[in-house]
């Protein structure tokens, strides 16, 4: 990204001035110098055209991870005031809808795991659907799928898919309300049918790693963290229901844009007021792509659990937390001094409720919510805090994984595949992973730096780092 | 004749643009389905003998290029098929597609999974050779 044009606001934040008789709301990027240089002018285009949109609560920001999209930029944070016309946009959420990290601790050390690892990694290949095509054991007849799409996370558990304890970790508690499957088309249900407990393909995740580095220590005991222990992060979203639901709102939103006399500087913000019945349509079928995500999830941990056991029998699980990071979530923020209820958009970014936030389960009220920006499969993926609303003031967001640093052909043309699965192997991280096209795709060099970004996230006061993984087994799609 | 290849890509940070060309509009739209599907799977190891149908009503040209895709994609996944061929006949608004696919199996796939067909940098314009069909997919 050419800089040229922003003006630093302070170490770890800038901003694009008004230039005369532009109207639209401010825009803050977060972010060191070095990290804004390796983005796209995209971001800042896209960003830009954010703030034009009707109903902009305060500032459109990107996250230090930011990187071009498509409607939003990629890290991209931006809240609506249904109120004053603010909008619901399917390009602000993104198609994998509900897309996020659970992370699992164990009562395992790296030391009791290291001479199993070979065997683990296998049996975790063998369990986790993980691929394009691949399905699930599980078939959902479409009246099924209308109870999990309405309870989430919690239908999994009474499914026998983990515990209630689970569920005190995962945002909303393993259920989002306003979901209405109605709004979720028979098309989305049918994709869906066969893919409830798949990983997916791309830079979607299984990955075993182990808690290197502590940097808050009383964040990490109330974490359950330690040093040399093994953790497990999954990290996929809704599968085809989700994307469906996408692809069937992107062009009727666009369409509503039109109807209803909206200015978007860009087609591809297809939006809609939040009002409108294509907005609360749309916000009805996303919630339900929130709450299959989140079943998806629950129902990933579980396998985890029994592929586990098979190879370490004493293996315990627990759920440290789930969080998405592709959403619009109602919340109620401080704006201009008072607490507005706002639509806020996280495409690509984490929310990061600090300390004592009343939505956090007891274990977390001192810490504040974990915050998961999961790294590329070769270099590691942190934990972190949310920070208190006043050091945080992006809607409590914060940073969601390492960003792309170079496309996927540019990528093809630098690694290939089964050399790449080699060397990290000779750094003691094992791939599994049916497609070594994809491998080469996802090489931890295509992305930026993690430690920048989370460095970068730290300092911006957007969450503060509690503890860094180093991958040793990563199962991919 | 047309210089550039039918399908093709450009490059975007997360996902992958996907270019489709063709003397005639259809063709650019089944050349840019070649090109997404070629994501998944590569098309000569698909013998395509299982069709699949996709018909809409779309006046706009570029939101039809989006829709046809979208189409195609959902198409597939409830098939379960890596789809390979492609033709597409429009009158007026009204849309009617078929492609022949085969079976998903181990092993087939590139390790990259389309969502959808986006917005971003969608363009379906007819210059002297042709026309061309563009956009970002998201992977």
């Amino acid at each position: 990204m050419d800089l040229g044009a922003l003006k630093q606001v302070e170490e770890f934040s800038w901003t694009l001035p008004l230039t005369a008789g532009e109207e639209r709301a401010p825009v803050l990027l977060y972010g060191t110098r070095e990290l804004l240089e390796t983005m796209d002018n995209k971001v800042l285009e896209q960003i830009t055209n954010v703030a034009r949109l009707p109903g902009l609560v305060g500032t459109a920001m990107t996250m230090p991870d930011a990187h071009w999209g498509y409607g939003f930029p990629i890290g991209g944070v931006a809240a609506f005031d249904a109120e004053a016309g603010g909008i619901i946009s399917a390009g602000g959420v993104g198609f994998d809808i509900s897309c996020g990290i659970r992370c699992l601790r164990t009562n395992l050390d790296l030391d009791a795991v290291t001479p199993k690892l070979e065997r683990l990694a296998d049996n975790l290949y063998r369990t986790i659907p993980a691929g394009v095509g691949e399905e699930g054991h599980l078939k959902l007849s479409p009246s099924e799928l209308d109870v999990v799409l309405k309870n989430g996370a919690r239908w999994a558990v009474k499914q026998g898919f983990g515990t209630n304890e689970d569920l005190e970790y995962v945002e909303e508690h393993g259920c989002v309300p306003g979901s209405d499957p109605a709004c979720v088309s028979d098309l989305a249900k049918k994709r869906q049918r066969g893919e409830m407990g798949t990983l997916g393909s791309g830079n979607h995740y299984l990955e075993v790693q182990v808690v290197e580095r502590i940097f808050d220590e009383a964040a990490a005991r109330d974490y359950g963290l330690r040093l040399g222990q093994i953790v497990v992060s999954i990290h996929c979203g809704s599968r085809g229901l989700g994307h469906q639901v996408g692809t069937d709102y992107l062009v009727t939103l666009a369409k509503a844009a039109i109807r209803l006399g909206i200015r978007i500087p860009d087609r591809e913000l297809a939006c809609a007021p939040i009002k409108s019945s294509e907005g609360q349509q749309y916000i009805g079928a996303m919630n339900a792509a929130i709450n299959c995500a989140l079943a998806n999830r629950q129902i990933l941990a579980h396998l985890t659990r029994d592929a586990f056991s098979w190879v370490i029998p004493e293996a315990q699980l627990e759920t440290l937390f789930d969080v998405s990071h592709n959403t619009c979530k109602v919340e109620e923020h401080p704006v201009n001094g008072r607490r507005k209820t706002v639509y806020v958009h996280r495409k690509g970014a984490t929310r990061a409720f600090g300390p004592n936030h009343p939505s956090l389960p007891p274990r977390y009220r001192d810490a504040g919510q974990p915050v998961i920006i999961g790294g590329s499969m070769g270099t590691g993926s942190y934990i972190l805090a949310g920070n208190p609303e006043s050091e945080n003031h992006a809607f409590a967001s914060a940073s969601h994984g390492a960003g792309r640093a170079m496309s996927r052909s540019q990528a093809l043309k630098k690694w290939r595949g089964r050399e790449l699965i080699d060397e990290l192997k000779r750094q003691g991280i094992l791939i599994r992973t049916r497609s070594l096209r994809g491998a080469a795709e996802e090489a931890p060099g295509a992305y930026k730096d993690v430690d920048r970004v989370a460095e970068a996230t730290e300092k911006a006061g957007l969450a503060r780092r509690v503890a860094f993984l180093r991958p040793k087994a990563c199962i991919k799609g | 004749m047309l210089a550039a290849r039918p399908d093709a890509y450009f490059d975007h940070d997360a996902d992958i643009g996907i270019i489709g060309r063709g003397e005639t509009l259809e063709q650019a739209f089944e050349a840019a389905a070649r090109a997404m599907f070629g994501i998944m799977a590569d098309p000569a190891e698909i013998r395509g003998e299982t069709p699949v149908r996709v018909s809409f009503e779309e006046q706009d040209l570029e939101l039809a290029l989006v829709t046809w895709l979208n189409g195609l994609l959902a198409a597939a996944r409830e098939a379960g098929l890596a789809l390979g061929r492609f033709s597409l006949r429009h009158e007026g608004a009204s849309w009617t597609g078929e492609a022949w696919g085969s079976p998903w199996v181990p092993g087939r796939d590139r390790g990259t999974e389309v969502k959808g067909a986006t917005l971003t940098m969608l363009s379906v314009k007819q210059s002297g050779q042709g026309w061309e069909a563009r956009c970002v997919v998201d992977v």
